[in-house]
């Protein structure tokens, strides 16, 4: 055991591009940390960006968001807009405070599973450099709801 | 205290504004039926009382209380908690009491550059650098003002409420409705709607209720409405204006997009949406036309604060519900 901090990053990934670059991944045996958690959604047009917030909120460090090639998309342009929500989103979260290198979007084709490999082990090794995310909200369900330590009272300094 | 034999009436404000207060007024005459079917025994606007009053009164012994406002300070967490405890219903009554409304776009701050701008800066006449003090000793003793807490929150984030009812403020016609409602159950003749629902709304979004035409959506830029000559029948957000309709709820009647101004999404989320400024992202992002990263940050240039303008009415009911700086303290 190591005192390493080892990230938890979630995945978005679409049905028909990125989830098969990492089962591409995983028939041709690449490896790749398993800090990453993925989710496979249809497309990468329906990921809400409620499930990165949901994500964030529940204790994430990062957020991977990968789809087709624009262009390539199995519905036509939907990825265009998962383009568009990644980039009001990135400006949302810096605003929150959350550093926007803590969301990444990565364009994978069913073929690519080395890219997806090598850009995985890449943000990996860039969120453990940077730090635990720890939002306050994090954890079981009743204590999102109780204030957390952070949030309690304090005296207004004189 | 006297007592009537009528059931007891409670409305507080916390961290607000007293427009609640004033959209319960302009019920106009069907005031006259809150006072024939309660007694008013607590609601510092309109009437004398003081917390002491209500602390003597026995538990549970109010029937109905309104409750508008965020929880800011140490004051409102406890009368919060005193009207729970005396309260069978629970209201949260507009959308600072919901979702924290515009006291908690403070959320988006540290509390040592609230206390600043307040304080410090040019708009204030402070040439002693004055602070507020939470304690003070006078010749009469110790006074104390309440403690600013340094994140605001929802009545629900604090203690169990009974029912919602959303707007900034709710409109006077959804206000009457909820009191004939409750007279009605009062007299036998209708039942509450099950604990935990949304009240003196609609289930569905402003846009449901708009009567401007909708077509297909494609925003090159992002204007305000000043900057433009609005069409009087088109959706506002095809003529590129922000507008909050598509995430939040129904109940207004669309009374903003009527008058040629925005939705801006007081009556918070619509049915079924989890965090409300994520759904109005989705809304507005997806119809940007541009499939050009750099063009597509161009155009969202146009939306300069975009946290404020997403979570204008939600922040403390948000997900993240602070920034980090906030909740940091730095």
């Amino acid at each position: 055991m190591t005192d390493q901090f080892e990230p938890v990053i979630i995945g978005f990934t679409c049905n028909w591009c990125s989830y098969r670059a990492a089962d591409m991944a995983g028939t041709s045996r690449m490896k790749y940390p398993p800090n990453i958690r993925l989710i496979r959604l249809m497309c990468s047009g329906r990921l809400d960006p409620t499930f990165i917030l949901k994500a964030f909120a529940g204790g994430a460090d990062a957020v991977l968001v990968s789809g087709c090639h624009p262009g390539d998309c199995h519905y036509i342009e939907q990825n265009y807009k998962a383009l568009r929500r990644f980039h009001l989103l990135k400006r949302v979260i810096t605003q929150m405070g959350i550093e926007p290198q803590r969301l990444k979007l990565l364009w994978a084709s069913a073929a690519e599973g080395a890219i997806f490999t090598n850009e995985v082990t890449k943000f990996t090794e860039e969120i453990r450099a940077l730090g635990p995310l720890n939002w306050p909200t994090s954890g079981d369900a009743e204590k999102m709801f109780a204030v957390p330590e952070q949030m309690a009272v304090q005296e207004v300094a004189a | 205290m006297s007592t009537n034999g009528k059931p007891k009436f409670a409305m507080y404000w916390a961290a607000s504004c007293g427009g609640c207060e004033i959209a319960v007024l302009n019920i106009h005459e069907k005031i006259l039926d809150v006072d024939a079917n309660f007694e008013v025994v607590f609601w510092p606007v309109a009437m004398d009382a003081k917390y002491k009053d209500v602390e003597a009164m026995e538990d549970g012994s109010i029937l109905l209380t309104l409750f508008n406002g965020a929880i800011r300070n140490d004051e409102n967490e406890h009368i919060a908690k005193l009207l729970r405890r005396k309260s069978k219903l629970l209201v949260a009554f507009g959308s600072c009491a919901n979702e924290g409304c515009m006291p908690a776009l403070a959320n988006l701050s540290p509390m040592h550059e609230i206390i600043d701008t307040a304080f410090h800066t040019i708009s204030t006449d402070n040439p002693e650098g004055i602070h507020p003090q939470t304690t003070y000793t006078v010749p009469e003793g110790v006074i104390h003002i309440p403690t600013m807490y340094p994140i605001v929150r929802t009545l629900d984030q604090v203690v169990p409420v009974d029912y919602y009812m959303p707007g900034c403020p709710p409109e006077s016609h959804q206000v009457g409705a909820v009191i004939d409602l409750v007279v009605q159950v009062l007299q036998g003749k209708a039942e509450l709607p099950p604990a935990g629902s949304v009240i003196g709304a609609g289930n569905s979004t402003v846009c449901d209720e708009c009567k401007r035409t909708r077509d297909e959506k494609k925003i090159k830029a992002f204007k305000r409405i000043q900057e433009i000559v609005i069409d009087p029948t088109l959706c506002l957000l095809e003529q590129g204006v922000l507008c909050s309709g598509p995430a939040t709820r129904s109940g207004c009647t669309a009374l903003c997009p009527a008058a040629g101004s925005p939705c801006i999404g007081c009556y918070g989320p619509a049915e079924g949406v989890i965090d409300y400024g994520s759904r109005l992202l989705s809304a507005v992002a997806s119809v940007i036309d541009s499939d050009d990263p750099d063009e597509i940050d161009q155009i969202l240039d146009g939306i300069p604060d975009p946290a404020g303008m997403l979570y204008r009415f939600n922040m403390a009911g948000s997900l993240l519900r602070a920034s980090k700086p906030a909740w940091l303290g730095k």
